[in-house]
């Protein structure tokens, strides 16, 4: 499908479709991910986890373990530093770590079923398993509150008697499950609502998902004679393991390595850590390297699934279809501690439309589960359901075409955010324009029971810290370090960038994902800020070579470096056109001139541009099983610059069916006392290959001028539309407006009153 | 006592001989005795399909069968794909395609449609789709995957043309 | 002057006002003089010598890298925003 370009700058390597560095060793099963590493003489760990949601835990008995025939250690909370110790900061940030701590060993409390209380090192994996039925625990078991609303009612089981909520910054007096209260308030609501002709209110729930990575959590840690501590895992991000690490363990960063293995997906869920501080202080306990690799029902019972939510929405409009006010309320679900990313959600909301009048409160609420993390666009899939589902219902209301209303209210430059800001340049109205034009939109679709619906969603994207290095080789080709993890192809949409600058080709930059030894700070592949800000710091190493290489042949030639050109990869002179040296020339003379090349950059950088996206959904509902099956989905997404086009529509599409999934199917199936009750992925059941039709894609380009190739970060927002896309299509289809994730078979059902 | 077993099987074509307990899974076989770490472990209960191997021709999650099943039998993994001449051209087929995000799922993929075209040379999208129904993929949405089989069966016939 | 806009659940400390004008070249500088005029300000915003963890700020539209050293402009608009991190 034609894609929408606004990018007006030329590019020779920037835009085309390289196969990625590292594919060849990822098709022939050589790529090393964390699980598949080992070391002479290696332990096997496993973790001892919390059968109740929630305990007191009275004591830990770790005897008969211990003697257990080829166990070599047990560590228990016991083993971790007191975190109030030798804290200057007697405040929020010991209570920070006290709680980073205790998601690690738990200390007096279990606050989730699969809440890791102890673990052992073993000869071999089974014994260690063998020997944690022999650990004995006391526990006194807790009422749990395993939901957004019970938990914050008055006489609701309070998690953590320290916790006050914090309302931007004041503090509550008595013990709470509401962690956090913010809120954003701009212009009159009441005026605004009294504008309109046309008032959507409803209330919205969704249910707790798990990012769902195929590759689970795994760790290996060597705590070495001489303290030097090196952990092997995979993570989105080397440098935060060893921030964490260091922070938990209260060990100084310089005697922590970490290695980066290949990432079998993390999709935020792999931004925190829960076995690399284990594997250390295994390791240290037992004087060998010590491995450790989470089951499947391990990674959906102790890792950060995503929040659930409870929501309300109200939103207003004139006749003539223009909003006037939104109001919202978004509880959000943290887990067993504070910080869901309600904020983000929040901020989210709306952000698709100029609103002038608007108020959105957040909640921030512990409840006995695992402790949420990111999960792609963190936070707005679930108010971007609840709000776009209301768009929707507005301009069904006011008789008004879905994409014809979103764009009469689309945000664009210069809007004003409810929660304050104004925007940039962004591709919101443009994404709605190319979604118009699509062949999909275009099509008819005919038939009982079949619906089409449209939605569109917003991510900041973040910018972050990156480093970079290049050097050049007597051949003519660069090596480019980096410290991004590689998740889904951005060595090569980083080597990219470095070689459109230096006029190589793609597969003459060699990149390498390096430790935290080797490259200088990098935070985590996350946020869609990989190709963006990595890609900057290679933008500008590879700037940095040019500059003395451009010195290096003025020194040759006798010239002035100010003098000195490059252009098509030849370097020449001012005025003399007979001056010209190739690239690979000078690279094999760097030796004997002065020496080797060596570029480097570190960027912070901010103005990241946010992404939109809008999706469009045809789908079909069986009257009898409840069952939607989705025909055709097209994704319209604006990338800014698409560096990589194959693998930005593969974000596209693969963000996409995360969000088909959690609209779909995706739940944690809770009992009341708090147990996961579906912990495989039979009864966790994601999108298969026979779930889905072909994802259409369109790129929109429109330009970020806060990055040297207009590029704009790709991979969370597309996960954004989806579950209000398809309750905008089933509601078509036959009749009911969901509003609740995910929407499943029964729940449609029940909806349709059929049950 | 010997609490080990003997298992002589093949191995991508060679013969190959360990040492086992009776629980040891042919995963833990494969990737912790034998080495071979690209068949992939992603869920241990046959839900996943990282995993996948054949078993004399026939494929497996390796995670279900046990280790000393193997014995007598003839396993081909994701090693034994690609020959010195170069990648099979399913896998040309997923670099090409940009069929492959994180990578962890691929090598199970992989092994699965080059069965299936083995089986059949020119399946339609729905054959594909049904036949990789038990790979799970979190990255792509399947969609460039399912592009890549079908290249890959253009491939193959062109070969054989 | 640069016009700082104040979280919802700080405007009891303005008396309502949705957004205020201060003086200041860095954004320490604007946190300072706000809480010269509005007291209690400087608690809800710092922890330590630090921005408080749990913020943001964002100066014309961007969230900035540099604390409380970001530079804040003669017209710059100031937000005060949640931190937020990505997937």
């Amino acid at each position: 499908m034609a894609n929408k370009v606004l990018v007006r700058q030329e590019f020779k390597v920037v835009g085309t479709r390289p196969i990625r560095h590292d594919g060849t060793d990822k098709v022939t099963g050589r790529a090393l991910y964390g699980g598949d590493f080992s070391l002479p003489g290696m332990l096997y760990g496993k973790v001892l986890r919390s059968p109740h949601a929630h305990a007191r835990i009275l004591s830990i008995d770790t005897s008969a373990a211990e003697a257990l025939p080829g166990v070599r250690g047990v560590v228990t909370a016991k083993d971790l530093p007191r975190p109030e110790e030798g804290i200057a900061d007697v405040g929020e940030g010991a209570v920070n770590l006290r709680f980073l701590s205790d998601n690690i060993l738990a200390s007096n409390k279990a606050l989730y079923k699969g809440h890791a209380v102890a673990a052992v090192a073993a000869v071999d994996a089974h014994t260690a398993e063998a020997a944690l039925a022999l650990i004995k625990v006391d526990y006194q078991v807790l009422p749990a509150v395993v939901n957004v609303r019970e938990a914050m009612k008055e006489g609701a089981p309070i998690l953590h008697e320290s916790l006050r909520t914090d309302a931007q910054g004041q503090k509550g007096t008595t013990p709470t499950n509401i962690a956090s209260r913010i809120q954003f308030a701009k212009g009159t609501l009441e005026q605004g609502f009294a504008q309109a002709d046309v008032v959507v209110e409803r209330e919205f729930e969704t249910a707790t998902v798990h990012q769902g990575y195929i590759e689970p959590h795994n760790a290996t840690g060597l705590w070495s004679s001489d303290g030097q501590v090196t952990i092997w895992c995979s993570t989105q991000g080397a440098f935060t393991v060893r921030d964490l690490v260091s922070q938990i363990l209260r060990y100084p960063v310089s005697k922590i390595k970490v290695v980066p293995m290949e990432i079998g997906g993390g999709f935020g869920g792999k931004t925190v850590v829960y076995l690399e501080p284990l594997a250390a202080l295994l390791s240290r306990k037992t004087g060998k390297p010590v491995k450790l690799v989470m089951t499947r029902t391990e990674v959906f019972e102790g890792t950060g699934p995503t929040p659930a939510a409870s929501m309300k929405v109200k939103m207003g409009a004139t006749r003539e279809g223009k909003l006037t006010a939104a109001e919202a309320s978004f509880a959000f679900e943290a887990g067993a501690y504070p910080g869901s990313a309600v904020g983000a959600g929040c901020m989210c909301a709306f952000a698709p439309y100029d609103i002038e009048h608007g108020k959105i409160d957040g909640y921030d609420v512990v409840v006995n589960k695992p402790k949420a993390a990111a999960y792609r666009a963190p936070g707005a899939t679930q108010t971007g359901f609840a709000v776009e589902s209301v768009v929707d219902e507005l301009a069904e209301k006011l008789g008004l075409d879905p994409i014809a209303f979103r764009m009469k209210n689309s945000a664009r430059e210069g809007t004003r955010r409810i929660d304050g800001p104004i925007f940039g340049v962004i591709g919101a109205l443009d994404c709605l324009e190319a979604a118009r034009a699509s062949d999909h939109w275009s099509s008819r679709l005919e038939g009982p029971n079949r619906g089409r619906g449209v939605a569109s969603g917003f991510w900041f994207n973040i910018g972050l810290q990156s480093s970079c290095t290049i050097s050049v080789n007597a051949d003519g080709t660069v090596n480019l370090v980096e410290g991004s993890a590689d998740i889904g192809g951005t060595r090569a949409s980083i080597a990219m960038q470095a070689a459109e600058v230096l006029c190589l080709r793609a597969e003459e930059v060699k990149p390498t994902v390096a430790d935290t030894d080797s490259i200088g700070y990098t935070q985590v592949t996350g946020g869609s800020r990989t190709t963006f800000a990595t890609g900057w710091a290679a933008y500008e190493a590879a700037h940095d070579v040019l500059r003395q290489m451009k010195e290096r042949v003025a020194k040759i030639w006798e010239a002035n470096p100010a003098d000195v050109t490059y252009e098509e990869g030849v370097f020449g002179v001012k005025g003399d056109p007979k001056m010209q040296m190739a690239f690979r020339e000078l690279a094999g003379k760097l030796n004997h001139t002065g020496g080797p090349i060596v570029g480097r950059a570190t960027v912070d950088p901010k103005g990241q541009g946010g992404a939109f996206a809008t999706h469009i959904a045809d789908v079909e509902v069986d009257p009898e099983t409840g069952k939607v099956k989705v025909l055709r989905y097209t994704t319209v997404q604006d990338a800014g610059k698409a560096v990589h086009p194959s693998y930005v529509e593969g974000q596209m599409q693969g963000g996409a069916v995360q969000g088909i999934g959690w609209a779909l199917n995706e739940e944690y199936f809770m009992t009341p006392g708090g147990t996961m009750a579906n912990t495989s992925f039979l009864d966790y059941r994601m999108p298969t290959t026979l779930d889905l039709p072909m994802i259409e894609t369109v790129i929109v380009e429109v330009a970020n001028p806060g990055h040297p190739f207009g590029v704009r970060g790709v991979g969370e927002v597309p996960i954004v539309p989806p579950p209000a896309a398809l309750a905008n299509a089933i509601r078509r289809a036959v009749g009911v407006r969901m509003t609740r994730l995910p929407m499943s078979p029964g729940a449609i059902l029940k909806e349709m009153g059929t049950v | 006592m010997a609490t080990k077993h003997h298992v002589v099987t093949r191995v991508n074509g060679e013969e190959v001989e360990f040492l086992c307990e009776a629980r040891h899974s042919l995963l833990e076989a494969l990737r912790e005795t034998l080495g071979l770490t690209g068949t992939k472990e992603g869920c241990l209960d046959g839900n996943c399909g990282a995993c996948t191997v054949t078993l004399d021709g026939r494929l497996m999650d390796s995670c279900l069968v046990l280790a000393v099943e193997a014995h007598g039998r003839e396993i081909q993994t994701i090693e034994g794909v690609a020959s010195p001449q170069g990648l099979h051209p399913v896998q040309q087929a997923f670099l090409e395609e940009a069929a492959l995000q994180c990578g962890i799922c691929t090598p199970g993929f992989i092994v699965s449609a080059k069965a299936l075209l083995e089986r059949e040379p020119n399946p339609t999208e729905e054959r594909i789709r049904w036949w990789l129904a038990g790979n799970l993929c979190r990255c792509t949405g399947y969609d460039k995957i399912v592009r890549a089989v079908v290249d890959a069966a253009a491939r193959m016939a062109e070969v054989k043309g | 002057m640069a016009i700082v806009y104040i979280p919802a659940l700080m405007r009891g400390l303005t008396g309502g006002a949705e957004k205020v004008t201060v003086p200041g070249s860095s954004l320490r500088q604007v946190i300072h003089n706000l809480e010269a005029v509005y007291p209690g300000m400087q608690a809800r915003l710092l922890q330590g010598d630090d921005l408080s963890p749990a913020l943001s700020v964002a100066v014309d539209g961007e969230v900035v890298r540099l604390g409380l050293l970001a530079p804040v402009g003669e017209q710059s608009e100031v937000h005060f925003l949640p931190a937020m991190s990505g997937g």
